[in-house]
């Protein structure tokens, strides 16, 4: 398969949407469309509902979504992260049965890692799996399982050898969470939201077809869906859409935004909402404040500067080059930028940042950034964790002594 | 691309995020170049030198690698480039810490000329420029060290077909060794009350003094004028706009030169960092070495993306690269400065030693931040051109 060229690409996609795109399709037709012509998902493989395209390209993709306001596949979830990891070391039978799913958003998923114990150190899983002969018995815990509570599937890490050294003794499920075996309790946020679970598996079973990759191999496949995850944090958002929104298709899409992706409704909120900023200073008149000039002006550049590194890291893979620096950073980037947007946020709002829901400014917009804000340095691996991997794997510094090693049974834990 | 369609697109989308692969190897050649001409070692020699520079190199840049012509328009003797391959031009020489008049000659004195000059003028002045005959410089700030055009005293009257100059400039950079000078200057006769006025450095009734500059590899100069004869640089009333652009392109060449410098003072963190031990270990393993050097990285990268973007925009004339010029000599001058005393902490006791290198980077870094006004004059004058 030859390079294609933006411009061709480009070309190519407009032509196809041309033909397609319809707003009064039904939601779950367009998606099949998506799945059939490759365009939901571009850069996965073209024998699985891809085209091939090299990841730099997806974005002219998105663009030319946007030019015609057309839908694509469901943008957050971590159905795609458990899609990335299948695409990997799934097996055929694993890849048939649930991509097109995901990319019909038919079924959602959710990502059972952390447990009580091991948050950070998600090697440290003590989530039991046993072969009884015919299935896996799962027994164990979870938390902080964003979906749990909608999730048909979920992707599991659990210990099938606890005489192996830690990293060698997980191995890497598929489980489907609607059995008796599984209980999902919703747990309460400090924001008040309860998008995350916690997750008890009392003899639950996975039959041995959902076993991704070897018995044994879970740390690898983790590892594969975790750098997915770190490079979906790099905070750029989709092209604006563009317009007018009328059609069946957005009735089901709007639809969907509230079911499924409820959990997800004050994500904005918790990267902290840069584009109200200046809004907030004129609208406020903190804007006449010479010290809160400075730091909107700050806040402004370290967003820009994100958000410019993001892009320099994607138009260095979409020229072929080897991944720089600037392809790690961008979680880390995101959380500064969240950070900073809080602090700016009540530096603007002054004592009416002491408010919540519609007594606070923009009927409690504000208050949602200042409460979910702490989130992003901490979910899907916390800053401190992302400067060990920037230090080791970019700067390749040494590593740090280690206490955990030996047969897992002998490991100091929680 | 074609004509047709660029012609429609705006500016901002003909904006790059990564570098041509021509731009890429002119950066591998100027890099080994430098790497042959300005060790460190070269560095020390210089900046004890008065002059501040080696003639013989100078040459080279000039004959050989053009980089004094590389933005100027093929007309005046230039090779044509823009912003982008001025902007990896002042990288490179900024990680080199190269001791030459290149930033006040190329950037500041040409930019000037070439923003406020008749076509006479620039056909007169700037073939002399690209080809390194002739060294320059602007002369802006005064004894108050104000950035502001509007803090400008030094008159020009006029006088027969030329104006009289009467005032002191200072911190002009390599204003000691400059054959012209481009001088900023308040006149009742323009509109806008400012002027660009160009003289040779040997006109009488002025005084130049080396002054003593903390940043040894960037010379600084005080020049006094009583009554010394000037021209006008282009028409009257249009020196006020055209100050405000060179000053913007040099905010911006200024915003890559800190990139590159901080890139080296990263490099040699990390590079120590692997190699010192301690407590029976590289000091690299420890976390808090560990995490301040990802906090270095991270600071680096984003201010390089500010200065890479700010020049691309100048490059296509973007509308709104003059307010990105600003948030760019924002925020490299303060990733540099933290880059360097993060760098001499990893260092220990050594980092604060004459003889190892950091302290001569430290001191550009300085220079730097201040040079063109301080971060806090550069966001409050971001957030007036993005009227908030
Ligand atoms: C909103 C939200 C959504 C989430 N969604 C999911 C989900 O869907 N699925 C899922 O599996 N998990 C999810 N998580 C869990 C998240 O991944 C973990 O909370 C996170 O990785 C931290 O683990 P922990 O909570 O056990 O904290 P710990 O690992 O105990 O960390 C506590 C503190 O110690 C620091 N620390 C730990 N190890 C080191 C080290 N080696 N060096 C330096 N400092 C260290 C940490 O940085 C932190 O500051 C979610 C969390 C949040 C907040």
């Amino acid at each position: 398969m030859s390079e294609l060229s933006e411009a061709e690409v480009r070309d190519e996609v407009r032509t196809w949407l041309k033909a397609n795109w319809d707003p009064n399709l039904p939601l779950l037709e367009w998606r099949n469309k998506l799945a059939d012509s490759g365009w939901g998902m571009p850069h996965w493989p073209r024998e699985w509902y891809g085209r091939g395209l090299p990841p730099g390209l997806v974005r002219v993709v998105e663009e030319e979504f946007a030019a015609v306001g057309a839908v694509g596949v469901l943008r957050g979830g971590i159905g795609r992260l458990a899609a990335a990891t299948l695409l990997e070391h799934g097996t055929e039978f694993q890849k048939r049965k649930f991509l097109r799913r995901i990319i019909t958003a038919e079924d959602t998923w959710c990502q059972l890692f952390s447990e009580p114990g091991s948050g950070s150190d998600l090697a440290g899983a003590t989530t039991r799996a046993d072969f009884d002969g015919t299935n896996w018995i799962i027994n164990g815990q979870k938390v902080w399982t964003t979906s749990a509570h909608h999730a048909k599937y979920g992707t599991l890490l659990a210990r099938t050898d606890w005489d192996a050294p830690k990293h060698e003794g997980l191995s890497y499920f598929i489980i489907d969470l609607k059995q008796p075996g599984v209980e999902v309790k919703p747990l309460r946020q400090m924001n008040g939201h309860a998008s995350f679970n916690q997750v008890f598996f009392t003899d639950a079973k996975v039959p041995p077809e959902y076993l991704v990759s070897r018995v044994g191999n879970g740390w690898q496949v983790a590892v594969t869906t975790l750098a997915h995850e770190r490079r979906f944090a790099d905070g750029l958002a989709a092209p604006t859409r563009r317009g007018p929104r009328t059609g069946r298709i957005y009735d089901e899409e709007r639809a969907e935004l509230a079911t499924v992706m409820e959990p997800y409704k004050w994500y904005p909120q918790r990267a902290g909402r840069v584009d109200l900023v200046i809004e907030r200073a004129r609208e406020t008149g903190a804007n006449q404040d010479p010290r809160v000039r400075q730091e909107i002006a700050k806040l402004m550049t370290l967003a820009k500067a994100a958000e410019w590194t993001s892009r320099r890291a994607r138009a260095a893979q979409r020229r072929g080059r080897p991944q720089g620096p600037e392809g790690s950073l961008g979680k880390l980037a995101a959380s500064h930028v969240a950070r900073s947007a809080a602090r700016v946020h009540t530096l603007i709002t002054g004592t009416a940042a002491m408010l919540t829901g519609e007594d606070s400014p923009r009927n409690g917009v504000i208050a949602e950034i200042l409460v979910s804000v702490p989130a992003v340095s901490i979910a899907g691996g916390t800053d401190e964790i992302q400067r060990n991997i920037i230090a080791e794997r970019v700067l390749e510094l040494p590593k740090e002594p280690r206490f955990d090693t030996g047969p897992f049974r002998n490991v100091r834990r929680n | 691309m074609s004509g047709a369609q660029e012609s429609t697109t705006h500016p901002a989308q003909r904006i790059q995020y990564a570098f041509t692969e021509e731009q890429e190897q002119f950066r591998a050649a100027l890099r080994r170049f430098l790497d042959d001409k300005s060790p460190p070692s070269e560095v020390r020699r210089l900046m004890e030198t008065e002059p501040g520079y080696d003639p013989a190199v100078w040459r080279q840049m000039s004959q050989e690698l053009a980089l004094p012509a590389i933005h100027l328009p093929h007309q005046y003797g230039g090779s044509g480039f823009g912003m982008v391959e001025l902007g990896i031009v002042m990288e490179e020489l900024g990680r080199a810490l190269l001791c030459a008049p290149y930033f006040s000659t190329a950037v500041m004195a040409a930019n000037a000329i070439l923003n406020a000059g008749s076509e006479q003028q620039k056909a007169a002045l700037l073939p002399d420029i690209a080809s390194g005959e002739h060294l320059a410089t602007l002369a802006v700030a005064e004894l108050g060290g104000d950035w502001d055009p509007h803090a400008i005293q030094l008159r020009a009257t006029p006088a027969g077909d030329g104006f009289l100059l009467d005032g002191v400039k200072s911190y002009v950079l390599d204003g000691h060794v400059s054959d012209l000078l481009i001088v900023a200057a308040r006149t009742a006769e323009a509109a806008d009350g400012l002027g660009l006025f160009v003289l040779p450095a040997d006109t009488r009734g002025l005084t130049r003094r080396l002054l003593k500059s903390m940043d040894a590899t960037r010379k600084i100069a005080r020049i006094d004028f009583k009554g010394a004869q000037a021209q006008l640089l282009g028409s009257v009333g249009a020196g006020a706009n055209a100050l405000a652009r060179t000053l913007d392109q040099a905010a911006i060449a200024l915003a890559n030169e800190m990139v590159g410098g901080a890139q080296k003072l990263l490099d040699s963190a990390v590079n120590y960092a692997k190699m010192r031990v301690q407590f029976g270990r590289p000091i690299g393993s420890f976390q808090a070495i560990k995490h301040k050097l990802a906090d270095m990285l991270l600071d680096v990268e984003l201010a390089r993306s500010t200065a890479y973007y700010a020049a691309q925009a100048a490059a296509v004339e973007d509308p709104e690269w003059p307010a990105l010029a600003c948030m760019a000599k924002a925020a490299a001058s303060e990733a540099y400065l933290r880059t360097a005393i993060d760098c001499i902490q990893i260092h220990g006791g050594i980092g604060f030693t004459w003889d190892n290198d950091t302290h001569l980077w430290f001191k550009r870094a300085k220079s730097s931040e201040v040079f063109l006004g301080m971060p806090d004059y550069h966001r409050e004058l971001l957030m007036q051109r993005w009227r908030v």
